[in-house]
């Protein structure tokens, strides 16, 4: 049997794989560049009987996915710059409370309303740093049409397993761009469930370590009478100042993360064998980036790209052991150079970082890169 | 026999952390009968709040029960409900949570008609941080940051509820301790949005800085200043100078519930599949 195959946007295949990984509830806000993704889910969600809904503003869209979370469901949400800058709270509560749902944010032009219609990079630190307080992230930046469908059900995935928000992040030319999509199979991609308790309910703590860093979660409504707070909590899910139990548990919420890196992030190594000038990119700009190693390769450069997939937690290790065989690293992205930031934290002067930065709503050009990879050598 | 408020309460969870005198905990007494009177399944409740002094009041509840950040109760509620409609979902807050920070959750949640019931415990100051005025602050009271007396106007909760869309609302007071089950019980049985409004006081924040001496005047204060609104039909306009009405101000049983017109478009969109 042929897999159904077809043309579809970033933000459409983004709902799609929302609905492969079993979402059955959203709540939105609309916004460019992310609105269809919303316009979708309020046509299929309701055929299956699941729900949507447009609140009145972002905030409360986080707010009402993270209550049906609560109640067994699989939320997911999207928005974009302005948008992701007022769900920040609500972050930081699904982070501490540890709620599962899955934020789609499209990178536009920013700060404030920016430019809304233009793609932009600029809101990696903000998917990490956005919301106070220390705390754990997960971020995905897809590069094509597919990817972000497959990425969208990753991220219900390691928001299941890692009971953690997990945000996705194309830039606005994924997210608008069209592309051919082929539909996996039903079970094709496995979908992980969410981690219920084996305990009877008089039994049940909502952030019981003795089941590991990722406590199972109990849904309203289905027996289990349980405590959910945004203050610092113990294992029984109430507020504490206890000094010992809140430094664990942030610990803890953090470690759960951290410790799991391996498992969450994701990358593509291409040529990067014998490479020494490494293109370090994502989202789009990887799309240039791929090219321009490429033709680079034709003109005798060793050149080569190591492509994010997974934004947060960032890819330390890889950065590092590549730190030290090449001769330099080109960042290239749409924005004032922040992946730059974390790829010289882990070159440790090793190598050099030559940023390729745009602010103005353009892509990154093969070109651009090409030229900076001959600086390099 | 004396009533069994503790099978209500969660094992451990008191003492509570409101001061003497406070009036949530005569609300939440209030809503605890209420629940009784209803013989509400507690595994199939949600209580609802976000934050200040009356927000900390699910954590005494034995339900399925949830503490969010400030202001944001109604939207996560509303989130509950959708999902599961066969839930019973109460919001509970203070004054400046329900109508500052959270105004826009609140006037949403009114105007969708969505069923969940919102009791909201005005004691007309931020009591939790201090003593700041709140959106029902009367003009020319003393908060900490009305020192020279407040000059904002203030909300009228019901009427804020009532003109939003909310379609059953009610007002009664800490003092009219066994008006607040019936109340409480009779907007949990409307189908729709409802608002209970209890008046209510914080003699720690607001009582010291506007001349009560004592909790007991602060409770005489609301004896006195409520009318039942049957009495005030009898009533003249002098008469109900500076009168406050209590008991259902509002009923509407015609204006559709949200989760049932959601479900109408489930039918609607697999009808077309
Ligand atoms: C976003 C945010 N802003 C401010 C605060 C500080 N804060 C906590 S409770 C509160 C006011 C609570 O007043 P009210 O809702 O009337 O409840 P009360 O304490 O009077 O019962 C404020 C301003 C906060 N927790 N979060
Ligand atoms: S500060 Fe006021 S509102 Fe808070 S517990 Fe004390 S009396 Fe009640
Ligand atoms: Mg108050």
């Amino acid at each position: 049997m042929s897999k159904k195959v077809a043309f579809l946007q970033g933000n459409e295949a983004a709902s799609y794989g929302a609905l492969y990984a079993g979402c059955n509830f959203f709540a939105g806000y609309p916004i460019t560049p992310s609105t269809e993704v919303a316009e979708v889910m309020s046509v299929e969600l309701p055929k299956i009987g699941g729900k949507f809904i447009q609140m009145e503003d972002e905030i409360a869209a986080s707010a009402a996915m993270m209550g049906a979370a609560l109640a067994g469901f699989k939320t997911f949400d999207s928005t974009s710059g302005p948008g992701l800058s007022l769900k920040q709270e609500l972050i930081g509560m699904a982070c501490i409370s540890e709620i599962p749902c899955v934020i789609f944010n499209v990178m536009r032009g920013g700060p404030s309303t920016g430019m809304p219609t233009g793609p932009s990079q600029s809101d990696v630190m903000c998917a990490k740093w956005g919301t106070h307080g220390d705390h754990p992230a997960i971020c995905l930046v897809p590069s094509t049409v597919q990817e972000t469908f497959e990425e969208v059900v990753r991220a219900f995935n390691l928001s299941e397993k890692y009971r953690t928000p997990v945000l996705v992040m194309p830039d606005e030319i994924v997210a608008h761009m069209r592309e051919r999509v082929v539909f996996p199979e039903p079970g094709e991609i496995p979908i992980e469930p969410r981690r219920t308790p084996t305990v009877p309910p008089e039994q049940y703590k909502p952030y019981d370590t003795s089941f590991g860093d990722v406590p199972p979660l109990a849904a309203y409504g289905s027996g289990y009478k349980f405590h959910v707070t945004s203050l610092n909590k113990g294992q029984d899910g109430f507020p504490t100042t206890k000094a010992e139990w809140v430094q664990a548990e942030e610990e803890r919420q953090v470690r759960k993360v951290e410790a799991n890196a391996d498992d969450i992030i994701e990358f593509e190594e291409y040529q990067l064998d014998d490479a020494e000038v490494v293109v370090v990119a994502y989202g789009s700009t990887s799309r240039s980036g791929r090219y321009a190693v490429n033709e680079a390769r034709k003109q005798g450069i060793k050149a080569g790209m190591f492509r994010l997939k997974t934004f947060w937690p960032f890819p330390d290790k890889q950065i590092k052991a590549l730190a030290g065989k090449v001769k330099g690293f080109i960042v290239p992205e749409m924005n004032l150079g922040m992946c730059s930031i974390e790829v010289e934290r882990n070159a440790q002067g090793k190598a050099p970082v030559l940023g390729i930065n745009r602010v103005d709503g353009e892509p990154i050009n093969p070109d651009q890169i090409l030229a900076k990879m001959k600086e390099v050598i | 026999m004396a009533f069994d408020y503790e099978k209500y309460i969660r094992p451990g969870k008191l003492p509570h952390i409101w001061c003497p005198g406070c009036g949530h905990g005569i609300i939440m007494k209030g809503l605890i009968r209420a629940l009784d009177s209803l013989k509400l399944d507690m595994t199939q409740t949600s209580i609802v709040s976000g934050i200040g002094c009356a927000s900390r009041l699910p954590g005494y509840m034995d339900c399925c029960t949830l503490h969010t950040a400030h202001g944001r109760a109604a939207a996560f509620a509303t989130g509950i409900k959708l999902a599961k409609p066969e839930m019973n979902v109460i919001c509970v807050g203070g004054d400046g949570d329900g109508t500052a920070i959270g105004g826009n959750h609140f006037i949403h949640a009114c105007r969708r008609n969505i069923d969940i019931t919102y009791v909201i415990m005005n004691n007309y100051i931020y009591g939790m941080t201090g003593g700041q005025f709140s959106p029902t602050t009367p003009t020319g009271n003393k908060a900490s940051t009305t020192p020279y007396g407040n000059p904002d106007p203030c909300f009228d909760v019901a009427k804020l509820a009532i003109g939003a869309g909310a379609t059953f609302v009610a007002r009664g007071t800490a003092f009219h301790a066994n008006q607040i089950d019936k109340l409480i019980a009779e907007a949990i049985q409307h189908k729709g949005f409802s608002v209970v409004e209890i008046l209510d006081d914080c003699p720690t924040t607001y009582g010291r800085r506007n001349k009560f001496k004592s909790v007991v005047e602060m409770m005489n204060r609301l004896k006195e200043v409520a009318v039942p609104v049957k009495a005030a039909e009898k009533m003249t306009a002098e008469q109900l100078q500076g009168k406050i009405l209590t008991g259902v101000l509002y009923k509407d049983e015609t204006k559709p519930e949200y989760t049932a017109e959601y479900d109408k478009v489930i039918e609607r969109a697999q009808a077309k599949k």
